[in-house]
C-alpha cells in the first residue's frame, strides 16, 4: 500500500519540476503554472487518503484550507503588481512561520524529546530556519511598504549581537538533547531565532531588498524540505530542494548585478555612511528641455531605447509609456526598453510592471543583450533610473556602485532624462550623466512628464 | 542502505536539478518565478494534515490549524497571482511586424 503513496507523491514532485520547467518561456509559463497547481492537489489529496480522521480533524482541516483559501484569493486579486514584492516577503513569512509550527507541535506531540537523529535534527533546522525566515520576511515587508524606514537601521556592535546570538541558539539546540522535556528551552529557542530574523534584516537599506527577498524565498524552501525530513515526504523534500535552488540562483543574480557579494549585503549598512561629494554637483552646469524640445529630438531619431528605473513604477507611468510606445511604433520608429538586473524593487519586477500595460515582452531587453545596441541608437530615455546608468560604477574607484555592471546609455548619439528634480536618487549618488552635452533633462513627475511629451510629439506629425 | 540516506540523496538531486531548471528562466520571469515557488512552498500543508490527525493533544492540532491555515494561503494566493501576472505576458494581438 505504502508504495502507491509514494508513487502519487513522485508524480506529483514531476509535476513541479515540469511546471517550473515550463516557466522558462513566457508561451508555455502559464500553463506551467496551472501543472504545478494540479501537482500540488495530487499532494494534497494523495496524504488526505493517507491519514485517519475524527471529527475533529475533519473540521480543522476543511474550515482551514476554506479560510486559507479564500483569505490567498482576496489577496491575490487585490495585490498591485507595484506591490508584488511586498506579497512575496510575505508568502515568504507565511511559510517559514507554518513550518516553524509544524516543527514546534512535533515537539509536543514526541513528548517534548530531542534525540540524536534526523528527524529530531531536521525539527530543530526548521525552527531555526522557519522562524528566521517569519521574522526577517515580515520585518523586509514593513521596510518595503514604508511602515518603517527604508534606511539601514544600524545598531551599535549589531554583527557582535547577531554572533553571540547565534552561538546561543546553538547551545539552546545542543542542550536540547540533554533537558528533555523542558518546553521553556524551546520557547527561548524559538524567541532567539526570531529576534535574529529581525536583527539580520533591519541593516539592510532598502535598495538592497530585493536580495533579502531572495533569500528568504530561498530559506522558505530550504525548511519546507526539512519539514519533509521530519515526515519522511519525498514531495516535501524535492519541492522544497526546488524552491531552495531557485531563491539561490536569484539571490546570486541580484548580488551579481549591484557587484557585491552576499556577506557585503547582509552585513548591511550600505549608502548609510558613504558621505557624498554632492558640494561640486551645484556647480556642474546641465541643459534642460521641454516636452516640445524632446519631442523633436525623438522626430529625428531612428532608434530608441527606453530605460525604466522604479520612478516610472512610483509615478504608475507604465500606461503612458505604452501610449507614447504606440505612437513612435507607429512612426516606424524602433523601440526597445533596456532593464536592468536591479530596475525595480525584486528580480523581473520592472518586467511584470511594463507587461501589465500591454507592452510586448520581446521588446524588453536584458543587460547583456541591450549593450551592444546602444552605439547604434540615436536616442536614449532614462526614466526615473539613475544608479544602473551611472558611469560612476565604471570610473569612480570611491564609489559605492563601482565595479556594478550599467547599461551603456553614454554611447547614444543622445540622452534625455526624466527626472523630478536634479536631487540624487535612491542611492545619492551623483551621476555624470545629467552634465554629459548629449544629454537633455526633462523635469517633472514620470507620468505627466511622458503624458505631455506623448502631447507635444502627436501635434508634431 | 538506509531511508534517511535515501532522502539525503534525493535531496542533494533535487537541488542539483533544481539549479539545472531555475539557471534556464529568462529574467523577464523572474517575479512570476519567485510566486509560483512561494506557492509551491505552501506543500507544507502536507506536514500541517499529518499533525493534524496524528494527535488529539489540543494544542498541537490549533498549531497544525495555524500552519495549515497560513499555508492554505501561500497555495491559493501564489497560484493565483502568479496567473494573474503571467497572463499579463501573453503577446500582444495584431500587432503586425515589420
Amino acid at each position: 500500500m505504502e508504495s502507491t503513496y509514494i508513487i502519487f507523491y513522485f508524480i506529483s514532485s514531476i509535476l513541479f519540476i515540469l511546471g517550473i520547467k515550463m516557466l522558462s518561456s513566457p508561451t508555455t509559463a502559464r500553463r506551467g503554472n496551472l501543472i504545478s497547481f494540479m501537482g500540488m492537489l495530487l499532494a494534497v489529496t494523495t496524504t488526505l487518503l493517507i491519514v485517519d480522521y475524527n471529527l475533529d480533524s475533519i473540521v480543522f482541516i476543511s474550515s482551514g484550507i476554506f479560510v486559507g483559501g479564500v483569505v490567498g484569493l482576496i489577496f491575490a486579486k487585490k495585490v498591485q503588481m507595484t506591490s508584488m514584492p511586498q506579497m512575496v516577503a510575505i508568502f515568504n513569512g507565511l511559510g517559514g512561520l507554518a513550518s516553524s509550527l509544524i516543527a514546534f507541535s512535533e515537539i509536543i506531540r514526541s513528548d517534548r524529546t530531542i534525540s540524536l537523529n534526523i528527524i529530531s535534527i531536521s525539527i530543530l533546522i526548521s525552527i531555526l530556519i522557519g522562524s528566521v525566515t517569519f521574522s526577517g520576511s515580515i520585518t523586509g515587508f514593513l521596510k518595503l511598504q514604508s511602515l518603517i524606514t527604508g534606511k539601514p537601521i544600524l545598531l551599535p556592535l549589531r554583527n557582535y549581537l547577531n554572533f553571540i546570538l547565534l552561538v546561543s541558539i546553538i547551545g539552546l539546540m545542543v542542550a536540547s538533547f540533554f533537558y528533555n522535556e523542558q518546553t521553556l528551552i524551546f520557547y527561548i529557542l524559538i524567541s532567539s531565532c526570531l529576534l535574529l530574523g529581525i536583527l539580520i534584516v533591519l541593516p539592510i537599506g532598502g535598495a538592497d531588498m530585493p536580495v533579502v527577498i531572495a533569500l528568504l524565498n530561498s530559506y522558505s524552501g530550504i525548511v519546507a524540505a526539512f519539514t519533509g525530513f521530519i515526515f519522511s515526504n519525498i514531495a516535501l523534500i524535492i519541492s522544497g530542494s526546488l524552491i531552495g535552488a531557485s531563491g539561490l540562483i536569484l539571490t546570486r543574480i541580484m548580488t551579481k548585478a549591484m557587484n557585491r557579494s552576499l556577506a557585503n549585503v547582509i552585513l548591511g549598512g550600505f549608502g548609510a555612511t558613504k558621505e557624498n561629494i554632492n558640494d561640486e554637483a551645484s556647480d556642474k552646469s546641465y541643459k534642460s528641455g521641454s516636452s516640445d524640445d524632446v519631442a523633436s529630438l525623438l522626430e529625428y531619431s531612428e532608434n530608441i531605447i527606453i530605460v525604466p528605473g522604479y520612478g516610472l513604477a512610483v509615478a504608475q507611468a507604465q500606461h503612458s509609456i505604452k501610449e507614447l510606445l504606440d505612437i513612435l511604433i507607429e512612426q516606424g520608429k524602433n523601440v526597445v526598453f533596456a532593464i536592468h538586473p536591479v530596475a525595480g524593487r525584486m528580480p523581473g519586477h520592472m518586467n511584470v510592471l511594463l507587461a501589465e500595460s500591454n507592452i510586448d515582452y520581446e521588446l524588453l531587453l536584458d543587460l547583456d543583450q541591450v549593450n551592444e545596441k546602444f552605439s547604434q541608437t540615436d536616442v536614449s530615455i532614462i526614466i526615473g533610473a539613475n544608479d544602473v546608468v551611472n558611469p560612476a560604477a565604471k570610473l569612480d574607484e570611491n564609489s559605492p556602485i563601482y565595479g556594478m555592471p550599467i547599461l551603456d546609455v553614454e554611447k547614444s548619439k543622445s540622452i534625455v532624462v526624466l527626472k523630478r528634480s536634479m536631487n540624487p536618487g535612491f542611492a545619492g549618488l551623483d551621476n555624470n550623466i545629467f552634465y554629459n552635452e548629449k544629454t537633455v533633462m526633462f523635469f517633472g513627475d514620470a507620468k505627466n512628464s511622458i503624458d505631455s511629451l506623448t502631447k507635444s510629439f502627436k501635434e508634431l506629425i | 542502505m538506509n531511508n534517511e540516506l535515501y532522502l539525503i540523496i534525493i535531496f542533494v538531486m533535487a537541488m542539483m536539478l533544481g539549479y539545472e531548471l531555475i539557471k534556464k528562466i529568462p529574467p523577464t520571469l523572474h517575479t512570476p518565478l519567485m510566486s509560483g515557488t512561494n506557492a509551491i512552498s505552501g506543500i507544507v500543508i502536507i506536514g500541517s494534515i499529518l499533525v493534524i490527525t496524528s494527535s488529539t493533544d489540543l494544542i498541537v492540532n490549533i498549531l497544525g490549524f495555524i500552519s495549515l491555515l497560513l499555508s492554505s494561503i501561500n497555495v491559493f494566493g501564489g497560484f493565483i497571482v502568479t496567473d494573474r501576472m503571467l497572463e499579463m505576458f501573453k503577446k500582444p494581438k495584431n500587432k503586425d511586424k515589420k
